[in-house]
């Protein structure tokens, strides 16, 4: 696979780095929140953001924009840092995540946030209105592209499979599919909730452009984000991203995983520190 | 928004407790009824949606394990799965959240299970508003579905004793059953009464001369807490407790609301539309008895995220809301 120069990919883990800076601090206003996601995930949403997608921070709702669709509304807390770091919602605005009459509920509603397409907690929802969406865009003649970002809960709902088909059979080239791979739901690890492998198989059967890459390999996902836009292909692509919950922060990335990943009050600070750190001795 | 001169209440999210602080409470109700009942009756299984450890039914699957099924997040896959096995004679108790279990699953829950009368227990958390996530996951209009499927049993528990009484209950009939599930720490309330839970029987739990409340699930508890309140104010407050709402037990809500100069009024977790406030008054209604008649329920609309106590406030559910409302009827 083509990888990126090293000066996209230090621009771009500068942002992925703020992201999850952003995260943690809405997790430590709640003191909970699904931060061990927007750890994993930090990397995938930097690159859509900062990287792939073409938007206007001032005008959120520019019709020329890339549509980005949270699916897994509960991932709001990572959409909400990737949409302070592109310039759309001000950093002040973290502090409410999550409170009373906040525009930043625990989960994505596009009634309340800037940036938000969808209302995405009802799990796989998402793909199923990319297809819209894509036709919408196809039949307007609008170039955009379309984003459906999605969890590996989400391969559970045949909704998701309903429009794998839809999408193949009407030649989506303009639906580029997400999927955090990190291998967690709520009652445990995915492999044993509901296997879904082999994946890449499963969607390459439905008739789609599939790359599968480590989701924490900043240049993996960069060229996968690059060469799923430039691909002269009437398929839709999708992009298998395998994560580590809690990316970035050691003591995170080993703890008992879970849905909810547990985090003690002195530790959001630790964590912080830690990818202040981090991030420094990279510069 | 400004963090110093606002207080900042912490959204309820997934794992609050509907219990209020320092309430009595009871650990998973449901998940121990079942597995205590499922050591008697082997035909007994469960079944969820990637919500085992989110329903309390964990405990059915450590108990049981050979007898649980991971149907992973998919509610059609669940219902329909547990239709399947209801017809070769098991009986499926089947798990997920209330908007899941009715709005993802609605055609198969119709089709599958109730057309066929099979023998489904479906046991659905966060009914009605109690979780702050909002619309995506608050079941405002639960009831209203499963009411207008034939042959739905459906109830609604008030507290960790009235759930684990039911369990057996709707074991033991035959048929399709909606119940909707307190999980976590549950508050335990109807101790202090003379109650026992019986399938398809409305309970007095106490009488009171100026105003009738007829509730059901969490708004029972919270219409004691009203009751208990108003008689320092010399308001006294009956109080009618529904825990079936289908079938209706329309012999005793046509009695209670027939004695003259109450005014009859019908709480619910639950929108204002179809569910037990229009159960009653078309009750009534048809029976010729027109009390003075309001109705305590959320409102026609997208309710908001946010904390669960803010928004049981906002909608007017709260006991300090319902205390004030029934006040201002009164007049
Ligand atoms: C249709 C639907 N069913 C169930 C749920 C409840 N739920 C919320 S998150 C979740 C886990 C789904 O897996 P995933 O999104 O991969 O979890 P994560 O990686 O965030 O732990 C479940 C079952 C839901 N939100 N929507
Ligand atoms: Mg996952």
């Amino acid at each position: 696979m083509e990888t990126c120069d090293t000066a996209t990919h230090a621009r771009i883990a500068e942002h992925a780095y703020r992201i999850r800076r952003y995260a943690l601090q809405m997790g430590e206003v709640q003191g909970q929140g699904y931060v061990g996601q927007a750890l994993g995930y930090a990397d995938v949403l930097a690159t859509a953001y900062c990287h792939a997608m073409n938007f206007k921070p001032e005008d959120p709702e520019w019709e020329g924009r890339d549509r980005f669709l949270l699916s897994h509304g509960h991932y709001a807390i990572a959409h909400y840092a990737a949409l302070i770091e592109a310039g759309i919602l001000p950093e002040e605005e973290l502090e409410t995540y999550g409170s009373d009459d906040s525009r930043l509920p625990m989960s994505g509603m596009a009634t309340y946030t800037p940036g938000m397409e969808i209302s995405g907690g009802s799990l796989g929802q998402g793909l199923p209105i990319a297809v819209g969406i894509a036709l919408g865009l196809r039949l307007k003649g609008n170039p955009a592209f379309v984003y459906n970002s999605m969890s590996d809960g989400e391969l559970d709902e045949g909704s998701t499979w309903e429009a794998a088909l839809g999408a193949a059979h009407h030649g989506l080239a303009n639906l580029i599919c997400l999927v955090d791979i990190n291998n967690q739901q709520a009652d445990g690890p995915s492999s044993k909730v509901m296997g879904f492998e082999p994946l890449a198989d499963k969607w390459a059967a439905f008739g789609w452009h599939v790359q599968r890459v480590n989701g924490n390999d900043l240049p993996a996902v960069i060229a996968a984000f690059d060469a799923a836009r430039q691909l002269p292909d009437a398929r839709p692509r999708v992009i298998l991203v395998d994560t580590l919950m809690g990316k970035g922060v050691p003591f995170l990335e080993t703890r008992e995983k879970n849905h909810f990943i547990r985090v003690d009050p002195p530790e959001w600070q630790q964590a912080i520190e830690i990818l202040d750190q981090a991030q420094g001795a990279a510069r | 928004m400004n963090a110093t001169t606002k207080p900042r209440l912490k959204t309820s999210a997934m794992i609050a407790s509907i219990a209020s602080e320092g309430q009595r409470v009871k650990a998973a109700p449901f998940g121990h009824a079942l597995v205590e009942l499922a050591r008697q009756r082997p035909e007994i299984v469960g079944l969820t949606a990637d919500l085992a450890k989110y329903t309390d039914l964990h405990l059915f699957a450590q108990a049981c394990p050979e007898r649980f099924f991971q149907m992973g997040m998919a509610e059609q896959l669940l219902m329909a799965s547990a239709g399947g096995m209801a017809k070769e004679g098991f009986v499926p108790f089947a798990t997920t959240y209330a908007v899941f279990g009715t709005r993802r699953a609605f055609d198969f829950v119709h089709q599958v299970i109730a057309e066929e009368n099979l023998n489904v227990k479906m046991c659905c958390a966060l009914p009605g508003l109690t979780t702050g996530y909002g619309p995506s996951h608050q079941a405002a209009e639960d009831l209203a579905l499963v009411r207008a499927i034939p042959g739905m049993t459906i109830v609604d528990p008030c507290d960790a004793l009235d759930t684990e009484q039911a369990v057996p209950a709707i074991a033991a009939h035959k048929g399709p059953v909606y119940m909707r599930l307190l999980r976590g720490n549950v508050p335990l309330v109807l101790d202090e009464y003379d109650y026992k839970f019986e399938l398809g029987k409305a309970k007095m739990l106490r009488d009171g001369r100026d105003v009738l409340v007829i509730s059901s699930g969490i708004l029972t508890m919270r219409a004691l807490e009203v009751a208990k309140a108003l008689q320092a104010d010399s308001v006294d407050v009956g109080v009618l407790h529904v825990p079936t709402i289908k079938p209706l037990d329309t012999a005793t809500i046509i009695a209670e609301a027939s004695r003259s100069g109450r005014l009859v009024v019908v709480a619910e977790n639950h929108t204002v539309i179809g569910g037990l406030g229009e159960a009653v008054a078309t009750a009534l209604l048809t029976a010729g008895i027109t009390p003075p008649f309001r109705q305590i329920a959320l409102p026609d609309a997208f309710l908001d995220a946010g904390a669960l106590p803010t928004l049981h406030d906002r909608y007017g559910i709260s006991t300090e809301a319902m205390i004030q409302t029934i006040k201002g009827w009164l007049g």
